[in-house]
């Protein structure tokens, strides 16, 4: 307001804004600048959104998971129990495969005077590798079997129980190791 | 103007003395506003533009001064979309962990931003991805539309044919205490999406959010459609995916406990 007032154009605005001749001539100015704006906007129809949409669903990234999740007793105890089951699985089923196709190698006698004959620290090696996943996969199949059964249904019960495992595992594998 | 200066210096000395009054003592005119140091700390947050689909997600740098920041992530988030980059993209709106809005994970763990406390050990840096495994709109805001669709498949409303004749549907004390702890999820999604079994299975099974929904109107006793409700989920994938991990109870910022819902179904299923 100030400076209309210093430039003296204040008149001519007020009577530029209410008279209806002059009102005319000033909606065409607006006008004009409007349509010069650097934006240019485009009309689509209402369905044209859904194609968009669609369009840029296909593109999606997923996020990452497994890779930036913390490492948790939770889910990595679960994913060990996993592995170890199908590593025990494997062993189990391979074994006996093996004994009903060529029974005459893979049985008692043949197997005792094969692992009788490797040196000591193969031995032991062995039998952890054994030992570890077959405990902690029993451990834990007990705690499954509690949990359906209603019981440690806590984050803290889930906890104390992974705990427990992990040191009854670590326990009966050293027992086994050196039996 | 020779004639105005007497009277303006005698104005200035007014004003003065004015100032002088409103002091009470000497050590409080010399008092410096305390100014706490820099607190700098690095934030790398997942980003990733539709608008260039080719270029892939990175994670992009910021350094805050926590001494002029918020307490929480969510603050944290803000203050760099208003202060150093408008184009940063997240959810947010009530800021205290009622509307589900921020869930991201925050430093490997799926939180909402604004009951995050930001660590203040400058020396690590705080990683913000977007909700594990899903697919992402724009950079931290990932698409729910999934997530929501399996919350209505499970039909999350009362289903009574035999309404009581007169008033309400009236509830024991117990009979409404069995819905404590489940009626409270706000559905955030920050367990559906910790869950490694809905990492994999995300188009068939349900998820635990969905789930302890599920649970909350079969437990409820005003609700008479509980047969029907355990149908829906008698069968290979829409409930049994859940292998007990617990990631969901560990991450739920409103401390409910969906493993425990999901385990009660089972065992209810398994009595049917």
């Amino acid at each position: 307001m100030l400076s209309t007032r210093a430039l003296g154009l204040a008149p001519t605005l007020k009577q530029a804004a209410f008279s209806p001749a002059r009102n005319h001539v000033l909606r065409n100015v607006i006008r004009s600048s409007i349509t010069k704006r650097s934006i240019q906007t485009q009309s689509l129809k209402p369905e044209d959104g859904t194609t968009i949409l669609n369009k840029q669903r296909l593109q999606r990234p997923s996020s990452p998971h497994f890779t930036i999740y913390e490492p948790q007793l939770t889910w990595v105890g679960s994913i060990f129990n996993r592995i170890t089951g199908v590593g025990l699985s494997f062993l189990l089923y391979g074994f006996s495969l093996a004994y009903l196709v060529a029974p005459g190698t893979f049985d008692s006698t043949h197997v005792i005077e094969f692992v009788g004959g490797l040196p000591d620290a193969v031995k032991y090696a062995g039998k952890f590798i054994l030992a570890l996943p077959f405990t902690f996969h029993s451990f834990n199949g007990i705690r499954h079997l509690l949990w359906d059964s209603g019981k440690f249904l806590t984050v803290k019960g889930a906890y104390s129980s992974g705990y427990a495992v992990l040191g009854a595992t670590a326990i009966s594998t050293i027992v086994l190791m050196f039996q | 103007m020779s004639v105005l200066r007497p009277a303006i210096r005698r104005l200035a000395k007014a004003s003065i003395v004015d100032a002088r009054s409103f002091t009470t003592s000497a050590s409080r005119l010399q008092a410096e506003p305390l100014q706490k140091p820099a607190l700098n700390k690095e934030f790398k947050i997942y980003r990733w533009n539709p608008d260039e689909p080719a270029k892939k997600p990175t994670l992009q740098s910021y350094r805050i001064d926590l001494n002029q920041t918020g307490p929480m992530v969510l603050d944290a988030l803000i203050k760099i979309k208003n202060e150093m980059d408008p184009t940063l993209t997240f959810r947010r709106s009530c800021r205290e962990g009622i509307c589900g809005s921020c869930a991201m994970n925050i430093n490997g763990q799926n939180t909402l931003a604004c009951l995050c406390r930001i660590d203040r050990d400058t020396s690590k840096d705080s990683k913000i991805y977007p909700l594990p495994h899903m697919y992402i709109v724009k950079d931290l805001v990932p698409d729910l539309t999934q997530f929501y669709k399996q919350y209505k498949s499970i039909q999350p409303y009362l289903q009574n044919d035999n309404p009581p004749e007169k008033g309400e549907f009236l509830q024991s004390q117990e009979e409404r205490r069995k819905l404590d702890g489940l009626y409270e999820c706000i559905l955030c999604a920050c367990c559906s999406t910790s869950c490694p079994s809905y990492w994999w299975n995300q188009d068939e099974y349900l998820g635990p959010a969905t789930l302890m929904q599920a649970y909350r109107w079969i437990a409820d006793s005003r609700d008479s459609n509980g047969a029907k409700r355990k149908e829906y989920l008698q069968n290979e994938l829409s409930m049994y995916r859940c292998h007990t991990i617990f990631n969901c109870s560990r991450t739920c910022p409103k401390g409910l406990n969906p493993a425990a819902a999901i385990a009660k179904i089972k065992l209810e299923l398994a009595a049917d």
